[in-house]
This record gives structure tokens, sequence and C-alpha cells, in this order.
């Protein structure tokens, strides 16, 4: 039984962080790796990435946008509420080491985690970038506390309501081009978003890690409903992942299977409000 | 002499048993429950016979008061004053003389042999008889759910026996002296003992038997492989069919379940001692019960948000009702074992933060990593390994979408591919999807089909179709990236492997496109990686696999053991939980040793001082 200490609506209410009571995985969880969270008797399990930990009060935050069934039926619970499982940490960590310069890009929800691994690599003594986006001023998320780690931090929206009008893409374009001491790209949003940034960062031949949320159910290594293929092999992203060298993900195989259940996910949601 | 239709006698019938000669009634009284008393005369003195009315499961015993050199040679009817005696013969007890009656119970004759010497008391059929006769009774099979009707439903197929029915079976028992089914079995049940027990009756002590040996017989009667194991060995199967061991032991269990005759027992003496027991499946729980059971202090700990491991992602409803499962994992709690779930050990805690709180590690995490085929469209929507499918469907209980919220994968046309329980299981689970057409996809023949023979014919009866001597080569997807058709080859049986079947050898030129839009890839398991990515010392064997000792299961790092599919691979549960025991008998050796020496170690200090 995992209790929600705080709960916090960002993003006009579609994207929620909740503080969760969970000693033992937030004395182990590092940057990158994620929990399997299931809400009650009748709920799936879902991965959702740390996207932050206080060892000492054993607390792990989550962020997670609202979705589908299970993230709308997370949203209605309150601080103080029970999550029945919450199992983790899952995954390999993110490979942080002190490399020079890197630029870290974040789309929607992806900058919750992003800020976490962030962290890392300026705790590791890196020259930080930062890069996030989101639709429009109400979506973007963390800021603050981006701005607060990143030694320049550039924000852009679709509709040009905050920051920068475009997607992110384009300042990492001017950053690729202008900046020849870049060491590695980490990105992490939606799949098109990944997809277009690995195009570029592969024209500039910069390294480019990417974090990837396929279907999962066991978070293990025993179902295989997670795999993807990388590099023409197939890898587990719950036991091989969650980063994956950018350039060798298929993200259209990935994108394929992971809108394997739109169909269901409205069925249950219908199911649930009548 | 021997009667061929004696498996028409019924159980605890009044057995009107009467003089072959003048049909005079013997003076049979109805004393209790259990026994007839025949009475006749001999020499101006009253005999008194005991019988057992279950006759025709041939257990009869007696108490006849004869004196030594007694010689019943002229035991006649009181009325017709013929006697009784066909021959003299010898006692198969005692071998001194005995004599051969006849006696007549609902008008069929029944060879019936008393011993003459003082005190000996047998009396019955000899073992040869005895042999013919159980031969003419038919291996009696299950009541289960209609075909038509089980594939609309997630219910267990067999019902099980009635008592009448498993009395009937369990008669068939020959009580071979030295039964080879005890060396079957991978943990050696006492199996004539049990089967003897539920001949009378005693079906409470038949299960106290099993679980002498083996603490989850509802369990494994229902998903041991018993065609290979103990039923193979079985002297009834040489000529007829083996004596149904499986189906009786799952009858035992369930009685003994549903009368509530579960008993929690008593621990004598509790020690201080901890146990880390990794995985809740078949091992860990028989590791878990054996040692909570002499004292120690045992937590298992789970990954999963349910406890059973493959019991409960694996193997159906229909098959093995998780309710069952529930009720030994509450069994384990009731010992005072504790549960920890939602634990990954390698992640959550590692082995080496075990050994810090506890004195022995088990790991019995299974195999747990999914073997795909590597060719090409595995990827794509609606392929699906088995572990997947079967894990949505129990686990995740998506056969009851939409009230569970995990998605229910489901299709038309469905193909299983590979040939073991596993691919049954899906096979089985996908026509209870409501799928029009499930194939099973094997490239060997029938005879090599892995699964257990129960499940292939329950497969077959169910409409699912065999596509054998066929190897897929690779999937097809549509526009959408999901799966539309599988590519397959013919394949012919060459020489046989070393594993002894028969090696499949592709047939050139034989290439035809399977119109499938589901498939399940059950081609068995691999090591799962996360354990070893924390724990790089821990020796692995050629496959993968944790290497052990096999005489304690202990693994190259000292006090912690492995059993189960992590050091087999893919293997049935009651060898896991034959491993299970082994390395518990071995942590208890080692551990109370440990005390001994300890002890030792005190004496001459205390002699110093």
């Amino acid at each position: 039984m995992f209790q929600i200490l705080r709960k916090q609506e960002m993003a006009k209410g579609s994207i929620i962080r909740f503080d969760i009571s969970a000693p033992k995985i937030a004395s182990k969880a590092k940057a990158g790796q994620f929990v399997i969270v299931r809400v009650n008797e009748f709920g799936e399990r879902i991965p959702l990435t740390i996207a932050d930990k206080d060892a000492f009060a054993g607390i792990i935050t989550i962020i997670f946008q609202v979705v589908g069934k299970t993230t709308a039926l997370m949203r209605s619970l309150k601080e103080g509420d029970i999550i029945r499982d919450v199992v983790g940490p899952l995954g390999k960590p993110a490979e942080i080491e002190k490399i020079g310069t890197v630029v870290m890009v974040g789309g929607g929800t992806g900058v919750a985690i992003l800020h976490h691994v962030t962290k890392a690599f300026k705790e590791a003594g890196n020259f930080v970038i930062g890069i996030i986006g989101a639709k429009d001023k109400d979506l973007i998320i963390l800021e603050d506390e981006m701005a607060a780690i990143c030694d320049e931090l550039i924000v852009c929206t679709d509709d040009g309501s905050w920051g920068v009008r475009g997607f992110v893409t384009q300042p990492l374009e001017k950053y690729l081009e202008e900046r020849y001491d870049i060491k590695e790209v980490y990105a992490i949003g939606p799949i098109p978003m990944m997809k277009n940034v690995c195009k570029m960062t592969l024209k500039y031949k910069v390294p480019t890690m990417v974090s990837l949320n396929p279907v999962m159910i066991d978070g293990t290594g025993m179902c295989g409903g997670c795999r993807v293929t990388v590099g023409n092999k197939t890898m587990f992203c719950c036991v091989d992942g969650p980063d994956f060298d950018g350039h060798l993900v298929d993200f259209e195989e990935l994108e394929k299977r992971n809108n394997l259940y739109i169909r269901e996910e409205k069925d249950s949601l219908l199911f649930s409000i009548r | 002499m021997v009667n061929a239709d004696v498996k028409y006698l019924k159980f605890k019938t009044y057995l009107n048993t009467y003089c072959p000669h003048c049909k005079h009634t013997f003076n049979f009284e109805r004393k209790d429950e259990k026994w007839l008393v025949f009475k006749a005369k001999y020499k101006e003195q009253d005999f008194e016979l005991k019988l057992s009315p279950y006759l025709d499961v041939f257990d009869v015993q007696t108490t006849v008061p004869l004196n030594e050199g007694d010689i019943l040679s002229d035991l006649k009817c009181p009325k017709c004053r013929k006697s009784l005696v066909v021959e003299n013969t010898h006692c198969e007890e005692c071998g001194s003389n005995a004599a051969e009656l006849i006696i007549t119970a609902f008008s069929k004759l029944i060879p019936f042999f008393i011993c003459l010497k003082h005190g000996c008391n047998w009396h019955g059929l000899t073992k040869a008889d005895e042999a013919k006769i159980k031969l003419k009774i038919p291996r009696q099979d299950m009541p289960e759910q209609d075909m038509k009707l089980r594939v609309t439903n997630h219910l267990e197929v067999p019902y099980g026996y009635t008592t009448e029915l498993a009395q009937l079976e369990a008669g068939r028992c020959l009580q071979c002296k030295e039964p080879k089914c005890v060396n079957g079995c991978p943990v050696n049940i006492n199996i004539p003992e049990f089967v003897r027990l539920i001949t009378e009756g005693e079906i409470d002590a038949a299960a106290k038997k099993i679980k002498e040996r083996n603490i989850l017989p509802a369990i494994c009667g229902r998903v041991c492989p018993q065609e290979s194991q103990c039923e193979a060995r079985c002297i009834m199967g040489l000529r007829e069919k083996p004596v149904a061991i499986g189906s009786l032991e799952r009858f035992v269990a369930d009685y003994e379940r549903r009368m509530e005759l579960v008993k929690i027992p008593v621990i004598k003496e509790k020690k201080t001692k901890k146990i880390a027991v990794v995985g809740s499946g078949p091992a860990g729980i028989t590791v878990a019960a054996d040692l909570q059971q002499l004292g120690y202090q045992v937590t298992m700990f789970e990954a999963l948000h349910e406890t059973g491991g493959v019991l409960v992602y694996g193997i159906p409803e229909f098959r093995l009702p998780k309710s069952i499962v529930a009720f030994e994992i509450d069994y384990l709690k009731k010992l005072g074992v504790r549960i920890e779930l939602n634990h990954v050990i390698g992640r959550t805690i590692t082995v080496e933060e075990l050994l810090e709180n506890f004195e022995s590690v088990f790991i019995g995490v299974g195999a747990g990593l999914p073997v795909f085929m590597n060719v090409e469209g595995e990827s794509l929507g609606n392929v699906f390994s088995a572990n997947e499918y079967l894990t949505r469907m129990n686990l995740m209980k998506a056969y009851r979408f939409p009230e569970y919220d995990t998605p229910k994968p489901k299709a038309a046309k469905v193909a299983v591919i590979g040939g073991g329980n596993v691919a049954m299981d899906s096979a089985r689970t996908a026509i209870r999807t409501g799928s029009s057409e499930v194939m099973i996809v094997y490239r060997r023949s029938r005879a090599e089909l892995p699964a257990r023979h129960e499940e292939v014919r329950h497969a077959e009866e169910e409409g699912i179709k065999f596509m054998l001597l066929t190897n897929p080569l690779k999937f097809i997807g549509n526009d959408q990236k999901m799966i539309k058709g599988i590519e397959c080859m013919r394949m012919q049986l060459g020489e046989p492997d070393p594993s002894g079947r028969r090696r499949p050898i592709p047939i050139e030129g034989s290439n035809f496109i399977l119109d499938v839009d589901l498939a399940v890839i059950s081609i068995g398991t691999g090591p799962n990686p996360i354990i070893f990515q924390t724990l790089p010392d821990l020796k692995r064997n050629k496959w993968g696999y944790i290497e052990v000792n096999p005489e304690t299961n202990e693994t190259s790092i000292p006090n912690v053991y492995a059993g189960g599919d992590i050091v087999t691979g893919s293997a049935t549960v009651i060898e896991a939980m034959g491993a299970g025991r082994i390395a518990a008998n071995a942590i208890h050796k080692k551990l109370s040793g440990d005390e001994v020496e300890k002890d030792k170690s005190k004496d001459p200090e205390l002699v110093i001082v």
C-alpha cells in the first residue's frame, strides 16, 4: 500500500504530480528509472518514470499526463489516498558521466522525467543546455525547476504563446550548427518529437539517447510486451532500457505498437463512466 | 473363477452372500458400516468371518478364530451340507496351508481364501486373481464440462471425481510390494499407501500421506505431467491403462480443502534464524513452507502484485482455478510466512542486502524471459509472447475486460506457435475469447508434442486445429503494422536428435501463407537478466541459468540457494518443488549444523575458564 502524500495539478489539470510514500523505492531510484503502478484491484499495470525522489524522506515523485483510463482514474485520487501497487525502481538507470556539454530535450510530460536526468547530468559536472517544449503556454511544466539547473534553457511552444514559437528541433538545430562541443543529446517526449530529434542529430553525428515508454505489463522482462527494435535487434525496454541509442530505434514500429489498444482504452473509459 | 463383471458391483452395498449350491443365505450381519460378519459352524464350534463390504476393491480382512492344525476342508453349508471348500492351497501371506472357499455374492462367484494357520488372519484373493480382476475395471475418467459449453466460459474443465469414482479408481491399484510409481514421482510420494487409504474411505489420511512429500497436491494433481512420471511406471499401464494417480491426488486434495480438514501444524520449536525466499512460485512455496514448519522465520519476496508465480500469471483459470492457489498461499500465511509483494530482487532490494538481514537466501524466480524466434515481423501488432498473452489474460484478468482494465487481445483467426503446455493454454484461452479459428503450429508431429496428453485431448475437443510439421518462417503485416499472415514451411521427420525426438527437416518449396490476425509465440523461455545484472558473481551454466551444487542446490555464493526454472530452464511445477525441498533440507542442515558447531566451540572455552 502506497500513500499519496501530495497531489499537484499542473497544466490546467491535464498533468498531475504525485508525491508517493515508497521508502524502499526512493532509497534505490536513480535518474531514468521507472515504477509500475497498479491503482486498484481492477487496474492495469502502467509504467511511470520516476520524476524525482527524496531518499531521506522516503518519497518518490511521479508526473503523468491524463491520457487514458488509468491516468484518469489516478487524477481522481486525493492526497492521503492509497495506490495499491507500486513496484520499482525498474529499468537501467540513465548512463550519466562527466562528458562536457549535453543538450537535454524534453517535450510535454517528458519534461518531468527530463528534469530528473538533467539534475543528474548537472551534478556530474556537465555543461547542460535545456530545450523544453509543449503545445501551448499552459502545458509547459517545470520551467522554473529546469531554469535552476540548466546553464542555458530555451522554452518553445507550438503556438508561440510562451517562449520561442516552434518545435524543440528548431533551437536544437541552431545549437548543433553553432556549437561543436556538444557531446550528447538526451531526448524524451512524444514519439514524433524523439524521432525528429534523432533525425537531426544523426545529420550532425551527435550521439543521442532517448527514453522510451512502450506498453508494458510486468516490467521485469517476463512478458516481452515492451519489446522495441533497436539496431535490428529485439530489446526489452523494461530490462535493457528504457534508454536506448536514438539513432538505432525503430520509432515507427514503436508508435504503432503503442497505439494497439486505443479502441479498448475507449471501451474501458466508457465502461467505467456507465 | 475370475469374474469379469465385478466392475458393476456398487459401493457400500449390503452383500447378499449365499451358498452356491442351495442358495441358502449365510448369516451375514451388518455389525457396523464397515464389516460384515459371516458365521459358520465347524465341528460344533462357531466361526466368525469378518468381511469387508468393499469386495469389489478386494480389500478384505478377517479375524477368523482358527486353531493351529484346524482343517476347513469340511466346511459345509448349514442347510444343504455341501462343502464350500473348492481346493486346498497355500496362504499368500505366511505360506502355510489355506483353503479356497466358494461363496456367491450378487449371483457372481467370488473366489475366497482362508489361511489355516492360527493367528495369520489372511483371507482374500490371491494376488494373481486380484490382478486379473483389476484389469477388468476400466480406468475412470473425471467427469468434465461439455465441450461446447466450456469454450464459452473460463471455468475449470474437469469437475473432479466423486468419492465413489475415486474409490473405484483407487481399487485398480495393485498395491505392488516394490512400487515403481514412487520412483517416477520427483518428490517420491508414497502413492500405493495414499491410494489404499482412499479405498478404505480414509480420504483425510490419504491427504496427509501425500502432504508428507508434496505440499501442493491440489495443484500438482492438475498440472503435473503424470503420464511421463508416476503413471508412466504403473504396472497396470503395461496391460491396460495406468491408475489415474493424478486425478486421485487432485480428488484427495480437493476433498481435504472442501471439507475444511486442512490443519495448520503447530510449530514446536521457533528459531531466530531468518530465511529470504525470492519468488513465490512452486519452488519458493515449498522452501517457505518447509523451513517455516521447522521453526525458521521465512520472508517471501514477490515481484508482481500477486503471489503464486507461474501458477497465477501462466496457468489459466480453466486449468487451475486461482482460488486454489490463493488457498495455498493463505496456508503459508497462517504458518507465519511473511509475504512482501512488489519487491523486485536486484532492483528494490539486492541479494547482497538480503544476505545482511537473512541467514540464507533462496532464489526461485523462474525462467521469466520469453524466447522469440528472431524472424521478420515479430514486433508487429497482435504478435505476442505466450508470457505476455497469458499474463494479460490470467494475472491481469483481461478475459474479464472491461470489468478489469487490462485490454483483452482478441482476433478471429489465431495461431499459437509451439506444442507445449503453454501453447495449449494459449490456444485454449484464445478459443474462449470467441476466436472463430485457433491453430497450433508445431514443427514436429503429434507424437512429439511435449504437452500433457490431457491438454492435447482437451484442445482437440475444443476445436483447436493442429498444424503439425509446420514451421513458421516470418510474420507478414498489413499497412497498419498489424499481423495478417504467417509464412510457413512444411517439415518432415528425420533422424532422432540428442533429446531422442526426431529432428524436423524442411521440405523445400513447400512454403505457404497462413492467414491469421493474432499470433502467440510459445517456444520456451530463457533466464531473466535482472538478478544477474546486480549479482555478477553468481555463476551461470552454459545455458545462462544459475549453476548449483545438485546435492544442496547452493549457488557459487555461499548461503545463496536456487531452484526451479532459473536453474533448469522451463520445467514442471513438481520438479521445481523437488528442487525447493532439496534446498530447504540443505539450508536446515547447514543452519542447524552451524548451531551444533558453535555449541562445540563454546565447550572448550568453558573448560578453560
